[in-house]
């Protein structure tokens, strides 16, 4: 006790002059990230010494989570950013179970939808995002010209913002705190082999066109499959939904009954779940119409087997992925997050994903990143002028070649339905699996 | 090591110094419960509790995002009165049983010959490395060469076709059933032949000599002397066999081209969906299912008397 006493005085002064000293060591810092903030973009910033030991885990589906990006960024920002690829699934398992294990979460607006109520994400301030006002309005009001018609389903501007900092419940309109920054999209359609076809291919009711017998194929992850099923089942008049994005019960029962029964008569020879399953489905001939994706297309005809990316008369069905921020995310790995996302919205990355098929959100500073021919092939649908080629720098095209579908508008002002998840999600998830059971 | 650190730890644990024999008979109480306890513990915290924690999640709540602590039985309600999970288990114990079938005769007919008709025991052993030899790549590989080798114009196929013997191609090769169960024996069948060639290698061939004497047939040989002898086998074999089917779901998926179901697929499917009690549930009665078959299968052997 006696000791306590005597001490507590010197103590208590040598107590206050570390916390003065400390006091005065984060102001500088606070005024150092005050004065960063502000400047964050492409510039050295006050912790460019520091921010070299930040690293940034970032996990996501395959189509985006390329090593490419990780080495970029290492080159342009200095930081690491360490790359997780995983299914759509496992995704949004880990966005919800594991928070701590990343800190930047590439995911899909229909997962968004999941995970983002579950309270792991930050929203992120679109005043510290530089290019917000450039972000392709298809994700901020729904609408890619002031005309167009808003699409069905998990729409991204739907799930795009949320009311306030700390909010997890999504905004009807644009807010100041976003969800995800939209990084990379596309508009789904049939990949078909028109050697084996042998007849023009033009709605969606192809699929379960008895004459390809055995040799259709379907994906098999509930929340997109099912938005291909409704389309199909639209597309020949014998389901008429409200929304294909949000069906009822009965729409969930009559859209699987058509395709229960369509499996039992052998119209489907496989279902796929992962990209290159649904490769090695086409580039093996053992099947010949299948819902697909464009760049397993692309990767069909690197092999030189001949696909196509089919446009159909009813749309497309389209998804969209973007970059969230986990909630432990604080300090100086926040701004480097924040740094990182700008980076992104800068124009390499977004030629990049381009050049592979897809979009990327800010369609001006891409534009930079590409040739003129380059753009006029992948954004405007003309024939391409000299061989195109991929980020790789792989010939994927030869030179006249055109883009299947077209221009980003006739593809984008197209869509019909984005992936979704539904109020009934748990019971379509049930129907869909006694589906594929059947 | 146990037995020599203990004595040292049990005198300086004993407040008072005792005996010899005291200290002796003590310790001789305690030395099986030190020796069983690493065991004990192991699987304490890797199986049972692990176990126990899944029974629990099988009665929680859950929507698309969360799962939440609570008491239902809706998680069993929805799995046990659906006939998709019936169709499913159906399904599976048949993927089992045909599985179990075939492998039990190639496990039989190859360890027979291994035990009983090669004489020298260096090319007993040359052989049995033999039968290991798939096991050096991994189980999926081996699954998915399958793929471009029964195809529609996979290698089968076309020299079928070139060999004339079909003009098309034949659908049934590849995502089938057929397709299926392929897989599992060409995975499984070491797990059979492995412990019936052990069990015959016991055989004490003085009574295989008696039963010929006796003028028995080979037929009558080995179904009378060799088969009951090599009951403990078949049973070991049984049980990896049938527990591996059961629980199998990527060979189902990959080889069925998805269109196949098995419970195994139905947890994963279920899990990748986030709903985990649903999966709890079907793993506690899949968990139930298999213990009873393996139960059932130990009441028709007593490996413990018979080994």
């Amino acid at each position: 006790m006696t000791e306590t006493r005597t001490g507590s005085p010197l103590s208590a002064g040598t107590t206050t002059g570390v916390s003065r000293r400390t006091l005065l060591k984060g102001t500088a810092a606070a005024a150092g990230v005050a004065i960063g903030s502000g400047a964050i973009t492409g510039f050295p910033t006050i912790w460019a010494q520091n921010i070299k030991n930040v690293t940034l885990r970032q996990f996501g589906t395959g189509v985006s989570n390329l090593n490419a990006v990780a080495d970029k960024v290492k080159e342009d920002l200095g930081f690491t950013l360490q790359m997780t690829a995983l299914d759509s699934d496992a995704v949004a398992q880990r966005a919800v179970t594991q928070p701590k294990s990343y800190d930047i979460a590439d995911i899909e607006y229909w997962i968004c939808k999941k995970v983002f109520p579950a309270g792991v994400m930050q929203p992120m301030d679109v005043s510290k995002i530089k290019n917000f006002d450039k972000i392709v309005p298809i994700f901020v009001n729904g609408k890619l010209t002031p005309e167009s018609a808003v699409a069905q389903g998990t729409a991204p501007h739907t799930v795009g913002f949320v009311e306030g900092k700390d909010s997890i419940k999504f905004a009807k309109s644009a807010t100041q705190w976003m969800t995800l920054i939209p990084t990379i999209y596309n508009a789904d359609t049939l990949g078909i082999r028109p050697d084996l076809v042998g007849r023009p291919i033009s709605s969606w009711k192809d699929l379960l066109d008895p004459a390809f017998k055995g040799k259709a194929s379907i994906l098999n992850i509930p929340s997109i499959g099912i938005m291909d099923a409704a389309m199909v089942c639209e597309a020949m008049g014998e389901v008429k939904y409200g929304d294909k994005g949000n069906m009822t019960k009965e729409e969930i029962d009559k859209t699987l009954k058509i395709m229960t029964d369509a499996k039992k008569a052998g119209q489907f020879r496989a279902f796929w779940k992962t990209f290159d399953e649904s490769v090695n489905l086409m580039s093996s001939g053992e099947v010949i119409i299948q819902s697909m994706w464009s760049p397993a297309v692309a990767a069909v005809r690197a092999k030189g087997i001949q696909c196509v990316y089919q446009p159909l008369k009813e749309g497309y069905r389209a998804w969209g992925g973007g970059l969230g921020i986990a909630k432990h995310l604080s300090g100086l790995e926040l701004e480097a997050a924040y740094e990182y996302i700008n980076w992104y919205l800068s124009g390499w990355v977004g030629a990049y994903l381009n050049r592979q098929g897809y979009y990327s959100a800010v369609l001006d500073t891409a534009k930079e990143h590409m040739s003129p021919d380059e753009w006029a092939f992948w954004m405007e649908g003309q024939p391409a002028k000299t061989d195109i080629l991929s980020p790789e720098g792989k010939v994927m095209e030869k030179a006249g070649a055109v883009r299947d579908g077209g221009s980003f508008q006739d593809r984008m002002g197209r869509v019909a339905c984005w992936n979704a998840v539904m109020d009934e999600d748990r019971y379509m998830v049930r129907k869909w699996n006694e589906f594929v059971a059947a | 090591m146990t037995v020599s650190a203990v004595p040292s730890e049990a005198s300086s644990a004993s407040a008072a110094p005792r005996g010899g024999g005291v200290r002796r008979s003590l310790l001789r109480r305690v030395a099986p419960y030190l020796q069983a306890g690493p065991l004990a513990l192991t699987l304490l915290v890797f199986l049972l509790i692990p176990i126990l924690t899944i029974v629990a999640v099988s009665f929680w709540d859950y929507d698309s995002i969360r799962i939440y602590p609570d008491f239902v039985l809706t998680n069993y309600e929805e799995l046990l009165t659906s006939p998709v999970t019936w169709k499913t288990y159906l399904n599976t114990v048949k993927f089992a049983a045909l599985t179990w079938v075939i492998t039990l005769l190639i496990g039989f007919t190859v360890a027979y010959f291994l035990a009983f008709h090669v004489q020298s025991t260096t090319w007993q052993m040359v052989l049995f490395l033999v039968c290991t030899i798939p096991f050096w790549t991994s189980n999926i590989i081996r699954m998915i060469s399958w793929i471009p080798f029964l195809g529609r114009n996979g290698l089968l196929n076309s020299g079928l076709i070139s060999a004339g013997l079909i003009d098309q191609p034949l659908e049934f090769l590849l995502f089938s059933d057929f397709a299926v169960v392929l897989a599992f024996v060409h995975l499984y069948a070491l797990f059979m032949v492995v412990p019936i060639f052990n069990s015959m290698m016991r055989i004490d061939r003085a009574l295989v000599e008696a039963a010929r004497d006796g003028g028995a047939s080979a037929a009558q040989v080995v179904w009378n002397v060799i088969l009951p002898l090599a009951k403990p086998g078949i049973a070991i074999g049984s049980i990896f066999v049938v527990t591996l089917v059961m629980g199998d779901f990527i060979t189902v998926r990959l080889m069925s081209g998805g269109q196949s179901a098995s419970i195994g697929l139905m947890i994963a499917n279920e899990i990748s969906l986030l709903q985990y009690p649903a999966a709890a549930a079907n793993a506690v009665v899949l968990l139930a299912v298999v213990l009873i078959m393996v139960v059932a299968m130990l009441r028709i052997v007593d490996i413990r008397k018979e080994l």
